[in-house]
């Protein structure tokens, strides 16, 4: 028999409880939340169980959410099941003040340039990372260029005339 | 049905009648077995039809020089056929796309090494100006770094204008003193961008 | 300034006494490639360990998509795979119309089919010529960029720019396929078969191509998928995975075509599966050029979804219709607003699954846009690759795997 999302949410709300919540599907796609904490035993889970076998890392993204305290980043995994073609979004959330989430790499190799893009882009702290440094920025960058927060443009040129590009 | 063309519907054929020529000689004085002109003239006519430009190509308008390297557009009938890559041993750069903040200092050490008479090109918008990227990774043009000859707009520019760019540094080349290199204004020009 | 400072590498502790030898396989390096920088520790010519530098052509895609409303993010996606923008732009504008629920009509749909086959066929050519190229066979690529130039010309026919092409709009495209278009697609169909068999005989048996490319950069189906591998390089290991026939978009299911896969995942492999793969667009392009010309009369003038809000409507309308003028005016202002929610959409790009991640907070422009780059993916894998082999065959390896810089730094 196929797997279905409602197979997918019952059988998380099964192993975990009230550490899952969330579920939403948009577009077809089951997504849901975990604690920032145990992101890794989900996906630990996602991977082995038998009957849902998540074994391939699609993406991890960060989102950062300014106005909701307490929650202000977000780290987003897009997982795949190729067998049964299936896909799944788990998001976890962290504080701005404590960006800290276990890293995927042991599990995903993938996971490695994405939790670095992560972190170089919001500043998300992947503990136990192999080599978390800034991937796409110079080194050198201070500030974590995705956040809201912080403009587009380059703010040290001196030679734009901000009236003519509308920013006065 | 689909719409009417308008417009190129009778194209023009080329014809290859005309399509070789011989580089014309600088105004001069001729003699029995000699012709004498301005060795500047001499010396810039030779080097124009000869340059062996590096491709610094970066991004997207690689892509459209390597269409210009093909046959279609051949960029060798300028006499560039030899492209190299090693900075010591060519005399155009050749800057294509987009040059990151991240990229600068090496576009700068690769422009250090090549030996004077050097000239620079900057093919795209994003080479001059930073193009379409006003971000805050992207160099705002290769001119912040190093001293632009001549600016090719586009993004990407057809092959057509790179080849026009390209003449245009030709003719920059054909018309360039002797003694520019060593002048008192190019010293400056390179003083501005802290190159000694 | 000493040498190892030039730079803004800084040989570390000790580097100078030791065995190995560093090498800088640089940013800038021939057969124009992009901007990938490694630094290798070789114990003669075989390589040891690398270490890999990206971001160098580093733009910000990002973070400028969140400032632009959603048909002006089509010229970013351009700039992705810049070998194979169709496809991308098409990506992106699937990923609107599913998102904002518009359905595109069948012309439309073989439409697009037709010109991302033709994308992926201009990607891989590009790959395996350099392919040939970096094992010292120049010929090849000279050869085929001439009918690369054929592809260019139908892309110009239709949205008037050759390389970065921003094709098609939310809905459908921008104007109708003149006839000239279609000329310029048969004689496509009718010159470029016999070129590709030609480009195919230079390399496929070629005893000195086999000998450089076979064995070099190996890997496992369960690697590769570990290593979050997709496309060409994950068909080539072994592992049938097609967006195109796994998840259809388009109308990809009204086609017959098959996916070729390889065995051993190595050089050799990859470049059999991009021929191959060129063979089975070129079949897609002839099975979708047919069914185009049988929509007739009133049908065959059909070339976008009817959706005045979010497709320009027509300047007759504009000009004599208060609705028309009305969402003309918003959508050239980019006040049309999207619906909250997020999507995850992708679509098989030249080099694998091109994934767009859109959230929306109902504002005029995307809260976050996220692009799932397969080219960044699989390049975490290039140190498993070469490592215990050759420089030229990591030569040959970094080529093979199509590494598109723009892709890849995003």
């Amino acid at each position: 028999m196929a797997l279905t999302n409602q197979d997918i949410q019952n059988k998380l709300q099964e192993k975990f409880g009230d550490l899952v919540s969330n579920f939403e599907e948009s577009y077809g796609l089951l997504s849901f939340e975990a604690t920032a904490a145990n992101n890794l035993k989900v996906l630990q889970f996602l991977y082995d169980e038998p009957s849902l076998q998540f074994q391939f890392l699609t993406d991890i993204c960060g989102v950062n959410f300014p106005d909701d305290a307490g929650r202000e980043i977000s780290v987003v995994y897009h997982l795949h099941n190729l067998t049964e073609n299936i896909r799944l979004r788990f998001k976890i959330f962290v504080p701005v003040a404590a960006p800290d989430v276990f890293t995927a790499c042991n599990l995903f190799s993938s996971a490695n340039w994405m939790e670095r893009e992560t972190y170089d882009f919001y500043g998300v702290n992947f503990v136990g990372h192999p080599n978390l440094k800034r991937i796409l920025n110079v080194d050198e960058m201070d500030y974590f260029p995705l956040r809201k927060e912080y403009p587009l443009e380059d703010q040290t040129r001196i030679d734009k005339d901000d009236e003519m590009f509308g920013r006065g | 049905m689909s719409r009417p063309v308008r417009f190129n519907t009778t194209p023009i054929l080329a014809t290859t009648a005309d399509a070789v020529g011989a580089v014309e000689a600088p105004p001069g004085f001729t003699g029995e077995g000699f012709f004498t002109t301005q060795l500047s003239s001499v010396v810039g006519l030779a080097r124009k039809n000869s340059i062996w430009p590096l491709p610094f190509a970066t991004s997207c308008c690689g892509i459209e020089f390597m269409a210009t390297m093909g046959s279609h557009y051949d960029l060798s009938r300028f006499g560039s056929e030899r492209v190299g890559f090693s900075p010591r041993q060519c005399d155009l750069l050749m800057v294509m796309g987009t040059i990151a903040k991240k990229m600068g200092p090496v576009l700068r050490q690769v422009y250090l090494q090549m030996a004077e008479p050097r000239w620079v090109i900057a093919i795209g918008a994003c080479a001059s100006s930073g193009g379409i990227f006003d971000t805050y990774s992207v160099l705002q043009g290769i001119d912040q770094v190093i001293p632009v000859d001549v600016y090719v707009p586009g993004c990407p520019p057809r092959p057509e204008a790179i080849l026009d760019g390209f003449m245009k540094i030709q003719d920059l080349v054909g018309e360039e003193s002797i003694r520019r290199r060593h002048s008192e204004q190019y010293k400056t020009l390179l003083n501005s961008y802290g190159i000694q | 300034m000493l040498a190892h400072q030039q730079h803004h590498i800084t040989l570390p502790e000790g580097s100078i006494e030791k065995q190995t030898t560093t090498l800088n396989v640089g940013p800038t390096h021939p057969a124009t490639h992009g901007v990938f920088q490694n630094i290798m520790e070789l114990d003669g010519e075989r390589i040891v360990s690398t270490e890999q530098t990206v971001g160098y052509i580093h733009r910000a895609f990002e973070k400028l998509a969140e400032r632009r409303p959603l048909y002006q993010i089509t010229p970013i996606t351009d700039r992705l795979n810049y070998c194979s923008s169709p496809i991308n732009n098409m990506g992106w504008h699937l990923t609107c119309e599913k998102f904002l629920g518009v359905q595109t009509p069948k012309r439309v749909d073989y439409l697009r089919v037709i010109i991302m086959e033709l994308a992926r066929i201009s990607d891989h050519l590009i790959c395996n010529s350099i392919v040939g190229v970096d094992t010292g066979a120049y010929t090849g690529f000279l050869y085929v960029m001439q009918y690369r130039e054929l592809i260019y010309e139908i892309y110009e026919e239709v949205c008037g720019s050759r390389l970065t092409t921003n094709i098609g709009r939310i809905g459908g495209f921008e104007r109708n396929f003149t006839n000239t278009a279609f000329e310029k697609l048969e004689k496509f169909l009718k010159e470029y078969p016999k070129v590709l068999k030609e480009f195919e005989n230079l390399f496929a048996r070629n005893r000195i191509f086999m000998e450089r490319t076979i064995g070099g950069g190996a890997i496992s189906a369960e690697r590769a998928l570990n290593y979050g591998f997709t496309g060409p390089n994950l068909r080539a290991a072994g592992v049938d995975y097609d967006v195109r026939v796994h998840q259809p978009y388009s109308s990809y299911q009204d086609f017959d075509f098959t996916i070729p896969v390889g065995k051993t995942g190595d050089n050799y492999d990859r470049f059999l599966v991009r021929n191959q793969e060129m063979w089975q667009s070129l079949s897609i392009i002839e099975q979708a050029y047919k069914k185009v010309q049988e929509f007739k009369g009133a049908d065959a003038e059909i070339f976008h979804a009817d959706v005045p809000e979010y497709y320009l409507p027509k300047k007759e309308d504009v000009y004599t219709k208060m609705e028309s003028l009305i969402w003309h005016f918003k959508i050239v202002m980019g006040e049309v607003e999207m619906p909250k929610g997020e999507i995850y959409n992708a679509v098989e790009g030249g080099n694998g699954e091109l994934g767009f991640y859109l959230v929306s907070d109902g504002g005029r422009t995307p809260f976050r846009l996220h692009f799932r780059r397969p080219c960044f993916i699989y390049y975490q894998a290039y140190p498993e690759l070469i490592t215990g082999g050759m420089l030229s065959d990591a030569i040959v390896t970094m080529s093979s795997l199509n590494l598109i810089a723009g892709e890849l730094d995003a």
